[in-house]
């Protein structure tokens, strides 16, 4: 195509149109909404973790100053289903009923026994208080293995069993005869911890109505708001054409927000019940419990090699912990990891093995990275035990094993095609930009010397599957619905732009990233370009934004919808120059008569003229307008290679970051600046799942995390600068050859830091410390280790 | 997030203060920068009937000098003790354990007063007294009565003072010449103290005189680790720091709790206390 | 209720208010200044982070009726006249924020901060950032910007210039 536009806005740097409100105050979150006659609505959560609900007597709170009402969960049942589960990944997994506010029975610190609404938030939260419950105390299920045991106690006792699902898969040759013939075999178990995923805006919800017609505008902290209007018309009964879902500004979200919740649902119930609007907002500490939770399985990981480090099979078996209930897609989470534990190597055979299990806890879903963080921190754990077992360097280890670059499109062993990438190439940048030798130089003579404060060095070179998702795989998955994204795009008669998406941002600059992608191809002025989302009114088809999917299927239906605009432009250009279509040029805006290039018109005039219509071709639309709902071809596959170097202090087990390189390769970028953000995010949240973060419960299954003074979130010296650099191989699977980012940093850093603390501990004798690496666990794992004489043993290897 | 409704008062002055907490009896909290009594608030865990707030009596606030001792009035802010140079030049531990207190908009609310009267042994703040052989002061309606910091701390969060007693300031006796380190291990930055080691040490000729430990977090209230202290007078050399700093976890209670067990808090009190003796005394 | 006088952002307000009402839900419901957002209950996020009387403090933890008298800053307070501050400009230039929620008391922290200390080092920015927690940046971008903010703001003169230099420098 000769005539492509210039790309001017693609792959530059813009500063984001998002900040200006944000660094004003001038913010839309969802508790600044305020309404004539809004009433404040507060829940009364359950103390325990798991009980029979004996009695639930709302009447003395109704006395209480400023109160309007107060329901229990008995008296809201009318009118309210099940919350949904949209993955039900089995065909016989098992499906509890979920109801917003419990009736008989509470499954965990925090289930919701009844709500209060009032005045003001004041008042409502005092009149919890008044609001008599009486519990049965039920045992707690807490244990992923024991609560699989025949007689185990039962979070669901109508269901007589506490696995949800069993997902098996087996590919290539049968891993058992594989293992015959290997010569080392390495087996561990690693925990992924629970975490919180603390987006920093707590959820919150407010629900008007409008009685007369039966109509209700749901404003929602939410990541799906199409997702969500869907699902609430579904479990609330209203009409789905007369629900509005409008996300607002959205603090954040890392899938914590992908969620249609039981607050969302109680909202709206509430306001249909008393013709009033409502609002809803979360405290931290009571989003601890209600908000779900990632993470949390115990992963068996076993690979079968050659003694030259060459894999030939890998055996997975997962216990994930599900929680109380199956939300959203809390089934799924492992599933998309079952895929990604071969990762980036070759091998023969591999056989993955996953069991949901329930548990009295906060229910867990998609937090960051979801299923694939956990996924490549035990193979990347597991390849580092490799290369100590056959006496390589963890590199090498991993050079002999992944796929070359010459390989690609490469269908992986778990049945992915990869459609491109280059682990040499950003390998070989990530090593240089370290000093990977001088370190390893220096961690020698430190080890002779016998330092108490030790260096490690770890590495990690992850791939994962983003940009959820190619319609009919999620078919095969059993995900009830598809991966499309829409966009659409006006061009308004003066010539401006209005973008139409159905992602919802919460942090990631699509309005800046959509406008340079529209702009490029309209060949408009970058400031030309409005990009509206977030609202089903304004922006009514969507599949929302999760899963490093919203510029390679929503960015990419930008780009395709543009295409369109132009290819409309082009009729009417032709028309009006007299010339044909093939005659035309179209560069910057313009087109232009090949030979006479002051017979011209640019799309900003087009669009007027589309716009009158008075002079366009016989049978054509009026205006300029177009919109592109994109189906994916494939997942998008970024990868990198992830360096970081710690000191551990053996005295006190105190870890220190020193340094931390990474190399992705995202594909082509469209904002360098919004990619390398996405990065440095993406790596503090790995970095804090290796080494502070944990939801903790003690054995009655309270949460002991249960602030955000508890629950450890890393501050600004609690993390150390990132070196970040790319490597840029396009994508082949959509018009942008861009692929997913915001799930990178956190699915690679997390194996790189611990593998780091391995190897600074390796020679005393250390394998693993469980996550998260607490100053006490280093400490306890080196004296163990070195009281063991595990130094000895391993020196020999 | 919302704290539990209360009446409220704002005396002028000391004695009036007194009179309201001893009109109000056990149901009165004292309000002064409110960093650790709005957060038990916000979360339920406290429910007074009355809030004095004393945090606008004048008197209550700055350094000054009475001789070999400092006076420190105890609605003096934790950023103003950081800063104030009579402190940082009498008693340069209490600057230092200040600045690792919360962080700077904490430090600029709270109060010296507030901390100690708090008696939260995870505090910085508590150790720090008792190494320093502070002497804290109260009002009470019969008059003013100095309690020694080692006599004040009774319990997890309990004091000797009477509910109708003010803490009005604190008496330090200033440590020139001494030297000093407060070793304050966290998981996070903003986290509370896991342990933490307050230091004073007086050098002779190359020699350490005499230590004053001071230990935070390693039980219910602030403990000196007097064993070590004993254990540490004439040691000569950075083997000697160590080997005292071996007895620095006797005779303490420290707790389990998510974060760390018992037997690691006592391991830790041992590190940081070499740590801090050899920092303070020049020897690290 | 008892009553008080509050300047915010310039403004002077008589008000009868609760005693146990919060600062930032006097802003927020009762001035209706909702720029400063709430991030927590246990003055761990920093997200509610004011200025009272000339310095940083976290208005989830301080009382409205404590606030009496003051005069309060809030970020809808530092570019009254539509221009914005250095730092509100190195935060934006930068790519200081993504979701934006943590962005008021992480400007209001470091505008604290280079009050006392206008030339920090990154250790020293950091430091005084411990008490405000952002979930998407990772923190360096942040810290980029008070550093940049910190030399814009040197004295050097042509301030303007020099922002729209770093402005190139990032769109470079």
């Amino acid at each position: 195509m000769t005539d492509q536009a210039v790309e001017r806005e693609v792959g530059k740097a813009r500063l984001r149109k998002e900040d200006a409100r944000l660094i004003t105050g001038q913010t839309n979150w969802t508790d600044n909404i305020s309404v004539a006659g809004l009433l404040h609505m507060a829940i009364l959560r359950s103390p325990m973790a798991h009980a029979r609900v004996e009695r639930v007597d709302v009447s003395p709170a109704l006395g209480r100053p400023g109160v309007v009402a107060a329901f229990s969960g008995r008296d809201l049942a009318e009118g309210l289903g099940s919350l949904p589960c949209a993955w039900p990944v089995t065909e016989d997994m098992v499906l509890p009923d979920h109801p917003p506010l419990a009736v008989d029975e509470v499954r965990h610190a925090g289930d919701p026994v009844a709500v209060v609404v009032a005045r003001d938030r004041y008042a409502a939260a005092d009149a919890l208080e008044a609001v008599e419950v009486d519990y049965e105390p039920l045992p707690p299920v807490l244990d992923l293995e024991a609560a699989l045991a025949e007689d185990a106690p039962l979070v669901h006792a109508d269901k007589g069993t506490n696995r949800a699902y069993v997902w098996p898969l087996k590919t290539g040759e049968d891993y058992g005869s594989v293992k015959q013939r290997a010569d080392v075999v390495v087996k561990r178990r690693y925990e992924q911890q629970r975490l919180i995923p603390n987006a920093m805006e707590p959820r919150a919800v407010v629900v008007t109505p409008l009685a007369a017609s039966g109509e209700y505008t749901v404003y929602s902290a939410t990541q799906i708001p199409h997702i969500l209007r869907i699902m609430l018309s579904v479990v609330t009964g209203v009409p789905e054409h007369k629900l509005r879902v409008v996300a607002p500004d959205v603090g954040g979200g890392f899938g914590s927000k992908l969620q249609v919740y039981g607050e969302e649902a109680l909202a709206l119930a509430v306001a249909r019940k008393l013709g009033r609007p409502v609002k809803w907002t979360e405290s931290r500490s009571e989003g601890y419990l209600a908000t779900h939770h990632g993470r949390g399985m115990i992963q068996d990981i076993e690979l079968a090699a050659t003694s030259e480090g060459r894999l030939l099979g890998l055996k997975v078996d997962l216990l994930a912990d599900m929680g109380a209930y199956l939300m959203l897609v809390t089934p799924g989470i492992p599933i998309l990891g079952a895929f990604m534990y071969p990762a980036i190597y070759k091998m023969d055979a591999y056989e993955f093995n996953c069991t949901g299990v329930f548990t009295t806890r906060t229910p867990t879903d998609a937090y960051r990275g979801a299923g694939r963080p956990e996924a490549t921190y035990a193979i990347e754990r597991a390849m580092d035990e490799l290369a100590a077992e056959v006496g390589l360097d963890p590199v090498e280890v991993r050079r002999r094993n992944w796929i070359r670059h010459e390989e690609f499109p490469y269908t992986s062993i778990a049945g992915l095609t990869y459609d491109s990438g280059n682990y040499e190439a950003a390998t070989d940048k990530a090593l240089a930009l370290f000093g990977y030798d001088d370190l390893r130089a220096e961690q020698a003579k430190r080890n002779e010397r016998g330092d108490t404060v030790r260096l490690g060095i770890g590495v990690s070179t992850y791939t994962e599957m983003c940009g959820l998702a190619p319609s009919r795989v999620l078919r095969d998955l059993r995900y009830s619905a598809g991966g499309w994204e829409a966009a659409s795009i006006r061009m308004l008669p003066t010539g401006k732009v209005e973008v139409v998406t159905g992602t919802s941002p919460h942090g990631q600059g699509h309005v800046t990233s959509w406008s340079q992608i529209a702009a490029d191809v309209l060949g408009v002025p970058f400031e030309d370009v409005e990009v509206v989302h977030g609202d089903t009114k304004v922006a009514p088809q969507g599949m929302d934004t999760y899963g490093s999917r919203s510029l390679v299927v929503g960015g990419a239906a930008v780009h395709r919808a543009a295409e369109k605009v132009v290819d409309k432009a082009r009729k009417v250009a032709a028309h009006l120059l007299e010339a044909s279509e093939d005659d035309l040029e179209f560069r910057d805006g313009v087109f232009s008569v090949k030979g006479s290039p002051e017979a011209r018109k640019t799309i900003q005039e087009l669009a007027f003229e589309a716009f009158t219509s008075h002079d366009v071709p016989e049978g054509m639309e009026p205006t300029l307008n177009a919109e592109h709902v994109l189906d994916p071809e494939n997942f998008s596959y970024p990868h990198g290679t992830h360096l970081c170097a710690v000191e551990v202090d053996t005295e006190t087990g105190r870890t220190g970051i020193r340094s931390y390189v990474c190399v992705d390769d995202v594909g082509r970028v469209v904002n360098p600046m919004i990619v390398e953000g996405q990065v440095h995010g993406g790596l503090a949240q790995g970095i804090a799942q290796a080494l502070y973060e944990e939801a903790v419960y003690d054995t009655e299954g309270n949460l002991v995390s249960g602030t955000m003074a508890d629950y450890l979130v890393p501050s600004a010296p609690d993390l150390p600068e990132f070196v970040t650099d790319r490597t840029e191989t396009p994508a082949a699977s959509n018009p942008l050859g861009v692929k997913g980012v915001g799930e990178a940093g956190t699915i690679a850093s997390t194996p790189a830091v611990v593998n780091a603390i391995v190897d600074a501990l390796r020679p005393l004798g250390v394998h693993d410390v469980r996550m998260p690496c607490t100053p006490e666990r280093v400490w306890e794992a080196a004296r163990s280790a070195q009281s063991s004489g595990a130094a000895r043993k391993e020196g020999s290897a | 997030m919302i704290p539990p409704a209360f009446d409220y008062v704002r005396p002028a002055g000391v004695e009036e203060a007194v009179r309201a907490l001893a009109d109000a009896g056990e149901d009165a909290k004292v309000l002064a920068g409110g960093q650790s009594l709005l957060p038990l608030l916000r979360l339920r865990l406290a429910f007074p009937e009355l809030v004095v707030d004393v945090g606008r009596i004048p008197e209550l606030r700055g350094v000054r000098e009475d001789g070999d001792t400092l006076v420190i009035g105890a609605l003096t802010t934790h950023h103003d003790v950081v800063h104030d140079p009579l402190v940082r030049r009498h008693a340069g531990l209490l600057a230092q354990a200040t600045e690792a207190v919360a962080d700077p908009a904490v430090r600029h609310r709270g109060t010296l007063g507030g901390s100690l009267a708090h008696a939260d042994p995870a505090g910085d703040l508590p150790a720090v007294a008792l190494a320093l052989d502070a002497e804290l002061v109260a009002q009470g309606p019969g008059g003013r009565r100095a309690i020694p910091a080692r006599e004040f701390f009774t319990d997890y969060l309990q004091t000797t003072l009477a509910p109708d007693e003010l803490l009005v300031e604190i008496r330090v006796p200033k440590r020139d010449g001494w030297g000093f380190r407060y070793e304050k291990f966290a998981r996070v930055a903003q986290s509370w103290a896991m342990v933490g080691v307050a230091a004073l040490v007086r050098r002779d000729d190359g020699h350490i005189a005499e230590a004053r430990v001071g230990l935070t977090n390693m039980g219910a209230t602030p403990l000196r680790a007097t064993a070590a202290e004993e254990a540490l007078a004439g040691a000569g050399d950075a083997g000697a720091v160590a080997r005292a700093a071996e007895s620095a976890a006797e005779g303490t209670r420290p707790s389990r709790d998510a974060s760390a067990s018992p037997e690691y808090r006592a391991h830790l009190a041992r590190v940081l206390t070499k740590r801090a003796v050899l920092a303070a005394a020049g020897m690290g | 209720m008892t009553h008080i006088s509050v300047t915010v952002d310039g403004t002077a307000y008589e008000d009868e208010v609760e005693p146990r009402l919060l600062l930032v839900h006097y802003l927020r419901d009762r001035l209706g200044l909702t720029g400063t957002p709430i991030g927590c209950d246990t003055s761990n996020c920093g997200a509610c982070t004011v200025e009272l009387d000339g310095v940083s403090v976290k208005s989830c933890t301080v009382l409205a009726v404590q606030a009496d008298g003051s005069e309060v800053t809030t970020v809808q307070g530092l570019a009254p006249d539509g221009e914005w501050t250095p730092l509100q400009r190195a935060f934006h230039e930068r790519h200081a924020l993504q979701c934006g929620y943590c962005t008021p008391g992480m400007l209001m922290a470091a505008r604290d901060l280079l009050r006392e200390n206008p030339h920090p080092s990154p250790e020293e920015v950091r430091r005084a950032l411990e008490g405000n927690l952002c979930r998407c940046t990772g923190y360096q971008n942040i810290v980029r910007a008070v550093l940049s903010a910190a030399e814009e703001s040197d004295g050097s003169g042509a301030t303007g210039e020099r922002s729209a230099a770093s402005a190139q420098e990032v769109t470079a």
